[in-house]
């Protein structure tokens, strides 16, 4: 068969309106993904305007709740998930020796949903009354009685996205368990697919909790009931259950994928096999199955009983045990390698272990009362800004630059690559790392202005935040000029890669891949 | 460039000095209670149980990642598995993780231990934007709300040293006393924290909550609402005066005596300036969502009271919305529960005659009494 035919690609915007195509759908997830990041991220950047002194400066109050109600929904929803879907996409059929995705019509609605469920979401913000302002946890009752009207636009948003992902996830398992190629067992399978393969479970048992959440506070405002309404004979508390049954299993979602990533990049820059391959398969199904048994410890203040705060502290320290298992594999992975430090593997080194602080303090937090005292505070914005940024956001970096030349054809640009990596990891823990020292001195999350004594961490967190912000920009323009052209990647790309996507695919990789199985021994 | 510099001096001081760097705190405060000193020890319990562990792993990674460079001819190894190791990696965490299991649990026993020894009891409602502690032995209660000005908040003045941690009427307790607080909310959720004292509860509409303290030490003591309670989350200090146990003596009393004035005070009939002058006093509490100038914030759904038709309409309306709230915006709650008669009568007289409103009405604390449903 000759190479155009391989290539034959449809032409015009129909080749991504109407796309079956798993690349041309995960590059446009990508791209979703990296436009909502710049959308997220000027909030962000509005935030720490706003918190660089002391006082109102910049904008209202009120403002200022729906830009970090907006920032965390687009991060978490908008930019983290779907450029985990969009690696999926683009790698799962490669790395399994598949031709596709198995539901390929499903996968374009399930991208397609998204800009809908974006532009719902954003139009709120030119609605009168208010966008969303009530976190991106959305808590009851200032969420359904207090709610603003545009709060019904978010629902249907939350809805739409919801449906995505479930669509998403229903394609990766089905497209894992069936179209293996031959001789590829379950426990050949590399760990990026195994994590999704987990991840897509956890989003098919969570995302429909979500779903039913949104929609008892839709009939609640709308339509009378009283789920969450205490003067109606409902519970403000069972809303969190609710809301943090899926929210767990949901930051699970968020790093299972980066654990992925990395799994893979490490041993490529060691020149050595991942160390303990099974044991990291155990690890990330124990995080997983874990992840349904600890809500609660996001809710430690309501006024539980004495036995559920003790079950749920117990349970959520367990989780140490199986992350721990997987630093330990990747530090040994590393021991005794031939290591070379490309820019996938800084991100990765850097995720290591700035990804572990925030499992530190995630581990402090697990203590309830010493919780009692972090909970609701700046110290639970660092720890959780370490593991989405540091964790899934560095992740996605790392696996951007890994991929891009299987993707392209072409190398970035290494010394940009080095500068990106670079400014990033120590603006991020100039913008992050203070903030633990905030959370603990005092100063609640979620506020406009704050006492004077926290003024110097939040002036040095602004600073860092906008370095790593501007910083981003650059990443863009890599990633345009890898696009337009540079040196031409080999087939294998990096000298210590395996797996089929590298051994047997060329770079950049045909538009259709594996018409016929490859032979895995 | 003097930015530049100070983000200089802070990090160096960060790296350098720990000690230099006073004015601002980095580590959990102790706090001032037997609770919160166990509290505080478990915390660095912990942190230091993290740091040694961490030390350990980064130690060895950095190690690797010197070492066993390809640039340094470093070739790799070929292990990939070894059932030992990964048996012993997952039993010493767990048997860490008991070792600080145990405290943990001990402390929060303690912690959640019932207060029904305590002999005084609070009960503290969360409102939008304010706390109620109410006295529910000695019958009266009152409202707490920040002190700092809006020039302070808008840079239009100097920031005084308890910038947002300042509050009218401070919960007032005695010293080496368990005091036990019944919390909860009237609207939304809030959360009452007092770092100092490792009290951090919901204030949940519909539950009580409970929480104690023992503080033996007289003092001032500050915290702020935790939980995401709307556009002033970050406005509702909290502070508690703890008194010696005469002056909290003393202090009850003259409570008690204000209460009684205030209940005559709902009997009398006002003129027209004392309304005004009482009214200006407490629309202290309407500025935040309807404005110094009665202009409201429309672009986030709070409407303005000057010229507005029901400041300048029938009073009776105008009346009934401030007592029984609002039928279509609950962000205007029932001022009914939380105002005195004389209270209400004076804020809705000053509403209907301030900023050129000026309808000539003068509202008497038995118009609002008739009005209560």
């Amino acid at each position: 068969m000759s190479d155009d035919h391989h290539d034959h690609k449809p032409t015009g915007i129909g080749r991504w309106l109407f796309s079956t195509n798993h690349k041309d759908i995960g590059t446009m997830y990508l791209w979703f993904s990296f436009i909502m990041l710049f959308i997220g991220g000027g909030m962000a950047m509005i935030i720490r305007a706003e918190l660089y002194q002391p006082g109102m400066q910049l904008i209202d109050p009120d403002f200022f709740n729906q830009m970090t109600t907006l920032h965390g929904l687009i991060m978490v929803f908008g930019v983290i998930m779907p450029a985990f879907v969009g690696f999926a996409n683009w790698m799962v059929p490669m790395m399994i020796g598949a031709p596709d995705m198995a539901l390929p019509r499903m996968n374009n609605m399930s991208f397609w949903l998204l800009p809908f469920a974006f532009g719902t979401l954003l139009s709120t913000l030119f609605m009168e009354g208010s966008a969303p302002n009530f976190g991106w946890t959305f808590y009851a009752p200032l969420s359904t009685t207090y709610g603003p009207p545009s709060t019904d636009y978010f629902i249907f948003g939350v809805h739409l996205m919801g449906i995505s992902s479930i669509m998403g996830s229903i394609n990766v398992i089905v497209t894992i368990l069936n179209m293996r190629a031959p001789g590829m067992t379950l426990m050949k399978m590399p760990i990026f697919v195994w994590t999704w393969l987990i991840t897509a479970f956890l989003l098919i048992a969570v995302m429909p909790v979500l779903a039913g959440v949104v929609t008892m506070m839709l009939t609640d405002r709308n339509f009378g009931t009283s789920f969450f309404e205490a003067a109606g004979g409902g519970d403000p508390v069972m809303f969190q259950h609710v809301f943090w049954f899926f929210g767990h299993p949901e930051v699970y979602i968020m790093i299972l994928p980066s654990f992925g990533i990395i799994s893979q990049i490490i041993p490529t820059f060691a020149r050595k096999k991942l160390f303990g391959y099974s044991s990291m398969v155990y690890a990330t199904a124990s995080i997983a199955i874990l992840s349904f048994i600890v809500w609660a410890h996001h809710m430690y203040t309501v006024g539980m009983p004495l036995a559920g705060e003790l079950f749920f502290m117990l349970a959520t320290m367990l989780i140490a045990v199986p992350t721990g298992v997987k630093v330990f594999n990747w530090v040994t992975t590393m021991w005794r390698g031939s290591l070379t430090f490309e820019t996938p593997m800084l991100f990765a080194v850097a995720f290591v272990i700035l990804f572990t602080i925030g499992g530190f303090s995630g581990l402090m937090m697990s203590i309830t009362p010493v919780d009692f005292q972090y909970h609701d505070t700046y110290f639970i914005v660092a720890h959780f800004h370490y593991v989405l940024v540091t964790g899934a956001l560095f992740a996605i970096f790392a696996g951007a630059y890994y991929w891009l030349p299987k993707w392209t054809g072409n190398m970035y640009n290494e010394t940009l690559g080095k500068w990106h990596f670079w400014i990033s990891v120590v603006s991020v823990n100039v913008l992050f790392f203070p903030m633990h020292f905030l959370g603990l001195a005092g100063m609640p999350r979620r506020i406009p202005d704050y006492a004077l004594q926290f003024s110097d961490y939040n002036q040095m967190a602004s600073i860092g935040g906008f370095v790593f912000g501007g910083i981003q920009l650059l990443f863009l323009y890599i990633v345009i000029k890898c696009i337009k052209g540079g040196e031409k990647a080999s087939d294998q790309v990096w000298e210590g890669a395996e797996g089929l996507e590298f051994e047997q695919l060329p770079s950049p990789a045909p538009f259709h891949s594996f018409d016929t199985p490859p032979q895995v021994k | 460039m003097s930015v530049l510099l100070r983000t200089i001096k802070v990090l160096g001081l960060m790296f350098i000095s720990t000690e230099l760097f006073a004015a601002s705190q980095m580590d959990l405060r102790p706090g001032v209670t037997e609770i919160s000193q166990d509290v505080y020890d478990l915390h660095t319990l912990i942190l230091w149980i993290c740091v040694v562990i961490g030390a350990g792993v980064f130690g060895v990674m950095f190690i690797s990642m010197f070492k066993h460079r390809k640039s340094k001819g470093a070739v790799a190894a070929n292990f990939h598995d070894n059932t030992t190791v990964e048996v012993l990696w997952t039993i010493v965490p767990f048997l860490i993780l008991i070792g600080m299991a145990v405290p943990a649990a001990k402390t929060l026993i303690k912690m959640e231990a019932p207060a029904d020894d305590a002999e005084v009891t609070i009960k503290i409602t969360g409102y939008q934007w304010k706390w109620n502690y109410d006295y529910m032995h000695d019958g009266f209660s009152y409202f707490s709300s920040l002190a700092t000005s809006q020039d302070e908040i808008n840079n239009k003045a100097p920031k005084n040293k308890n910038y947002l941690l300042d509050v009218d009427n401070p919960m007032v307790i005695p010293v080496g006393t368990k005091v036990r607080f019944l919390i909860t909310s009237a609207d939304v959720i809030h959360a009452w924290w007092a770092p100092d004292f490792a009290v951090k509860k919901d204030a949940i509409p519909g539950y009580i909550n409970e929480a104690w303290t023992l503080v033996p030490k007289v003092g001032t003591y500050r915290g702020q609402c935790a939980e995401l309670c709307g556009k002033d989350h970050g406005f509702m200090p909290v502070v508690v005066e703890v008194k010696s146990k005469e002056d909290y003596a003393a202090w009850i009393a003259a409570k008690k005596s204000e209460a009684a004035e205030a209940a005559a005070g709902d009997s009398k009939v006002w003129a027209m300036d004392e309304l005004m002058a009482k009214g200006e006093q407490v629309y202290a509490q309407c500025i935040a969502c309807h404005g110094a100038a009665g202009e409201g914030v429309p672009a986030a759904g709070f409407p303005a009271l000057k010229g507005s038709a029901i400041a300048t309409g029938p009073v009776a309306a105008h009346i009934d919305i401030v007592v029984n709230g609002s039928k279509v915006n609950p962000a205007m709650a029932a001022y009914g529960a939380q105002l005195s008669d004389a209270d209400l009568a004076a804020v809705i007289t000053y509403e209907r005659n301030a900023w050129g409103n000026n309808t000539g009405d003068a509202v008497q604390p038995a118009d609002v009494k008739a009005a209560r449903k």
